[in-house]
This record gives structure tokens, C-alpha cells and sequence, in this order.
């Protein structure tokens, strides 16, 4: 019980850093917006995914894009309290010792959840459609959801263990990148041999198609098992490794 | 229990550093202690030890009558602690941060509490902005305030006046003061012996990782040999102390 009190309370107050400065959702789903464009308007004429519009098949990715792009924004904030000995005073306080770790991942969803539907509704106006109910539309939302939950806690661990603001920040970029390297943009189909292996093993390729697949309308099949198992993976690694790093960080 | 901080053949070191080699120390109920060493004496780390943020290598320590080691629950519920860099939300108003404590202190009416502190520190005006745009003696005024919500029996203070303009200083030794006649308990440390002298009802003065003496100002006075030939008698000043038993016990 007064662990979720203390949650709530922390959460309020990360919550109202980002209202205050909303320009991080705004850069947070500006990058992801322009990829869009780039893709559907300049680049998207000479790709053949084979879907009938490109829009449609680049938006799994995009979304998996926004995700990584946000998180980063989770590991800055937890590297900025830290280094305000923000951290430590809570510790030194009676508060529920996972409470203060957990607000920073809650504040995590709730952006990045503003960041996604923001990305969509350019989507929208760009002409993406699609065929989901209610339960694919859930769906979709569950496998991104939890992808959220598995990267916000990887992102705990350099927000706890940086030295930098860039350092905190910096392990996005390979997350930022991993999409290229997938189904995210052209089918891997057209990639050479070691390249097309990679992207197919990766968690992204299995992660876009299962998202694909819903949006399309059709069911997902093994992508969305294959999906899940990695997402579980991913959470269950991260969340060990950052508890142990806020549990080193302060006694 | 009769003390509110013991402290009793305390270590630490980290890696080849032997910050701290065997601390005693004892803070009685209700009086001011001010713990004196020079930069890189250890203060910081014996107050982290007792305010549970930090583990001791040896040694027991005990707040409030609970073992820091055992029973660090209990020991937060007991202390708060002012770090030696102010730990204030820049993003929240002054005003904010102090319900944010008083609502994760479960005090009732956060939102009176909070205006009672700012008014207390003489922050009322500033309350309403940003702690962003507030002056190095604003935020540690507003760090000190937010330590004290909820009343908590004993208050460490790691360097309270550190960087802060004669005025700031002067207010905020009036606070500390003030808690104490409120019968709180207070082990603040200090770099600058006229803080120690104005402020403390004991003095301990911690070097080379222990403390060394321990007492009043009257009884660390009397450490010094009394003054012999002088024509007019002159009260030897802390530093002299100081410089006296640093020298006395001496380097190696
Ligand atoms: N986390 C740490 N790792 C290594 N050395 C440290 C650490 N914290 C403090 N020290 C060293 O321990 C000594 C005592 O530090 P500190 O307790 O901060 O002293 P004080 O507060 O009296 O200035 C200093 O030499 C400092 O450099
Ligand atoms: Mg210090």
C-alpha cells in the first residue's frame, strides 16, 4: 500500500517535468515523423515492399523507432536525479525502495504512449490505413506497450551507471538503428546473405511483422510468439541488471 | 539508549583509502554536535553511514536507538538528511518540492506544511517559482526546510552554510538553533571553526579517520596550556585548538 502511494506521488512529479517541458515528446516523435516523410515521400517510390501502400508496411517500424528515440528521454531523467542527489535524498527518506525506480518507468509508458499516438496521427494524415478491430488494435498496442516496458528498464541501467549526460543518452542510438537492419524499411528478402540472416534473427524483424500483420488486419502467426519471447527476454535481462545497478549506485 | 546518535569503532575505506579508522562518537538527545575536519577528513562519509546511504566497513552505529546496519527502515523514519550539495527539484516551484516531501512523509495537510516552511525560511514570495531561477541561499534554504518536514527527531546537516553569503549563513545558523530548542537532535558538519564555536554544544574534531577530541568549547579550550607571561589574557581561539591537537597527536 505505501509502496503504491510512493509510487503515485513520484510519478506525479515526473510527470509534471514533462508538462513542463513537453518539448521532449515533441522531439521525441519529431525524428520518427520525418523518417515517415523521408521514406514515404522521397525515398518510398524506389522500395518495392510489396504492400499496397508503403506507408502502411514502414509504420511498425516507425513506431519501433519512437519507442527507442523516447526511452532515451527515461535514462537523461533518472541521470539528471542522480546527479542532483535527488536519488539519495528519497533514500535517506521512509519510502518504498522500488517506488522511486518504478514513477521513472510509469512516466516512461505515459510519454511514450503520447509520442506513438502522435506518430500515428501523422501517419494518418499520410495516408496510413488500416484494417485492425478493437482486439488487433489491443494487440498492437500490448506488443508495443510491453516493447516500451523492456527498453525503459534497459534504459534505467546507463541513467544509473552514466558519468555523462551523453552517455546516458548515447546507448539509444544502436536501438535507433537496429529498424535499418530488419523488415522495418524493405523486406529482407533483398538483403545479401550474413546481412538477410541478421535482420531475420534480430528481435525488430519478428517484432514489425507481428505489428504489420495486426494493422493488416490478418493474424500474426509465429512473428507474434517469436515477438513476445524476446520482449520477455529483453524485460526479464534489463530489469535484473538495473535493479542490481540502482542497488549498487545506493547501498 | 540515551544517545540519539552512538557511534562506536566505525571504518571505512574505499579501495587503499582509509578514510575513516575507528570513529566514537556520541550525539546526546536534543543538543547540536558539530562535527570538525578539514576537506577530505571523512565528514561526509560518516554522515552517509548514518543516514543509511552508505554501509561501514567495521563498527556499529545506531539513530534513534536503531542499528544504521540492521535497521536502516527504522533509522530513516527517525533522521533527515541535508547533503552537503543542495538536492532540490529545479523543475518543480519551492513550494512543490516541499508538498512532494510531505506527501512521501505521509504528514497531514501537505499543502499547509509546505507554506509554513516557505514562510519559516523566508521563501514565502518565492515559493510560487521554479527553483531554477533561485540563488545559491535560496536553494539551500529550501533544501534545509524540505529536510525538516515531518518533524523528524534527529536532522544531520553535511556542511549547511558551505558557499552561502554571511546573511544566508546567519539565517540559516538561526534555524538550526531554533531546532534545537524544539528538542531536536542535530550532527551537523562544518569546515570553519566559528561555525562550530557559534552553533555547537559539542564540538568533535575528526582527522586522520578519527575523532580526536570531543567536547565543549570550554573543555577543548582548557587543552591548551594556560597563557603564562602574557599581559592581557587572551582566549585561544578555536583554530588554536585545533592547530594544537592536529599538532600534539601530530603526522607520523
Ligand atoms: N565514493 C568514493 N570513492 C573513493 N573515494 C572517496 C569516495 N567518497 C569519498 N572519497 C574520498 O574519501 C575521503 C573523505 O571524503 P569525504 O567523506 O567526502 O570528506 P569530507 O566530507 O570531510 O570532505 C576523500 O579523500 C575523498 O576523496
Ligand atoms: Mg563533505
Amino acid at each position: 500500500m505505501t509502496a503504491l502511494t510512493d509510487t503515485a506521488v513520484l510519478t506525479g512529479r515526473s510527470l509534471r517535468h514533462i508538462t513542463r517541458s513537453p518539448d521532449t515528446i515533441i522531439t521525441t516523435a519529431l525524428m520518427p515523423i520525418a523518417f515517415l516523410l523521408l521514406f514515404v515521400y522521397v525515398l518510398g517510390g524506389a522500395i518495392d515492399a510489396g504492400a499496397a501502400s508503403y506507408v502502411d508496411y514502414l509504420l511498425p517500424g516507425i513506431l519501433v523507432i519512437t519507442i527507442a528515440s523516447s526511452i532515451s528521454y527515461t535514462a537523461f531523467r533518472l541521470y539528471l536525479d542522480l546527479q542532483a542527489g535527488i536519488l539519495e535524498r528519497f533514500q535517506t527518506m521512509p519510502i518504498a525502495r522500488p517506488s522511486v525506480l518504478w514513477s521513472h518507468v510509469l512516466t516512461s509508458l505515459v510519454a511514450t504512449s503520447v509520442a506513438l499516438a502522435a506518430v500515428i496521427a501523422a501517419a494518418l494524415v499520410m495516408g496510413f490505413r488500416s484494417d485492425a478491430g478493437v482486439l488487433g488494435w489491443l494487440a498492437v498496442a500490448g506488443i508495443l506497450g510491453s516493447l516500451t516496458l523492456a527498453l525503459t528498464w534497459l534504459a534505467v541501467i546507463p541513467g544509473l551507471t552514466a558519468t555523462s549526460p551523453d552517455g546516458a543518452t548515447g546507448f539509444a542510438y544502436p536501438l535507433i538503428l537496429l529498424p535499418f537492419v530488419s523488415s522495418a524499411f524493405v523486406p529482407t528478402e533483398t538483403m545479401p546473405g550474413p546481412v538477410r540472416w541478421f535482420a531475420e534473427h534480430q528481435p525488430v524483424t519478428s517484432i514489425v511483422d507481428a505489428v504489420r500483420a495486426l494493422l493488416a488486419g490478418q493474424a500474426p502467426g509465429a512473428d507474434l510468439w517469436i515477438a513476445l519471447a524476446w520482449v520477455g527476454a529483453i524485460l526479464a535481462v534489463a530489469y535484473i541488471l538495473a535493479t542490481a545497478a540502482y542497488r549498487r549506485r545506493i547501498g | 539508549m540515551t544517545a540519539a546518535v552512538a557511534v562506536r569503532g566505525i571504518e571505512k575505506s574505499y579501495g587503499d583509502l582509509h578514510v575513516l579508522t575507528g570513529v566514537d562518537l556520541e550525539v546526546a538527545r536534543g543538543s547540536i554536535v558539530a562535527l570538525l575536519g578539514s576537506n577530505g577528513a571523512g565528514k561526509t562519509t560518516l554522515v552517509r553511514i548514518l543516514s543509511t546511504l552508505l554501509k561501514a566497513d567495521a563498527g556499529e552505529a545506531s539513530v534513534a536507538g536503531h542499528d544504521v546496519a540492521s535497521a536502516p527502515a527504522e533509522v530513516r523514519m527517525s533522521i533527515s538528511l541535508t547533503g552537503q550539495f543542495a538536492a532540490v527539484d529545479e523543475i518543480l516551484t519551492g513550494r512543490e518540492n516541499l508538498v512532494l516531501v510531505a506527501r512521501l512523509r505521509r504528514v497531514p495537510d501537505p499543502g499547509g506544511v509546505a507554506d509554513a516552511q516557505l514562510a519559516r525560511f523566508g521563501l514565502a514570495e518565492a515559493g510560487a517559482r521554479r527553483v531554477g531561477t533561485y540563488s545559491g541561499g535560496m536553494r539551500r534554504r529550501l533544501d534545509i526546510a524540505m529536510s525538516l518536514v515531518g518533524d523528524p527527531p534527529v536532522v544531520f546537516l553535511d556542511e549547511p552554510t558551505t558557499g552561502l553569503d554571511p546573511q544566508a549563513r546567519r539565517e540559516v545558523w538561526a534555524a538550526v538553533r531554533a531546532l534545537a530548542d524544539g528538542g531536536t537532535t542535530v550532527l551537523l558538519t562544518t569546515q570553519t571553526l566559528d561555525e562550530a564555536e557559534h552553533l555547537a554544544d559539542r564540538i568533535a574534531i575528526l582527522h586522520e579517520g578519527r575523532i580526536i577530541v570531543d567536547g565543549t568549547l570550554a573543555e577543548l579550550r582548557a587543552l591548551i596550556p594556560a597563557p603564562t607571561v602574557e599581559h592581557v589574557e587572551k582566549q585561544p581561539t578555536l583554530e588554536e585548538v585545533f592547530l594544537a591537537v592536529v599538532g600534539a597527536k601530530g603526522t607520523p
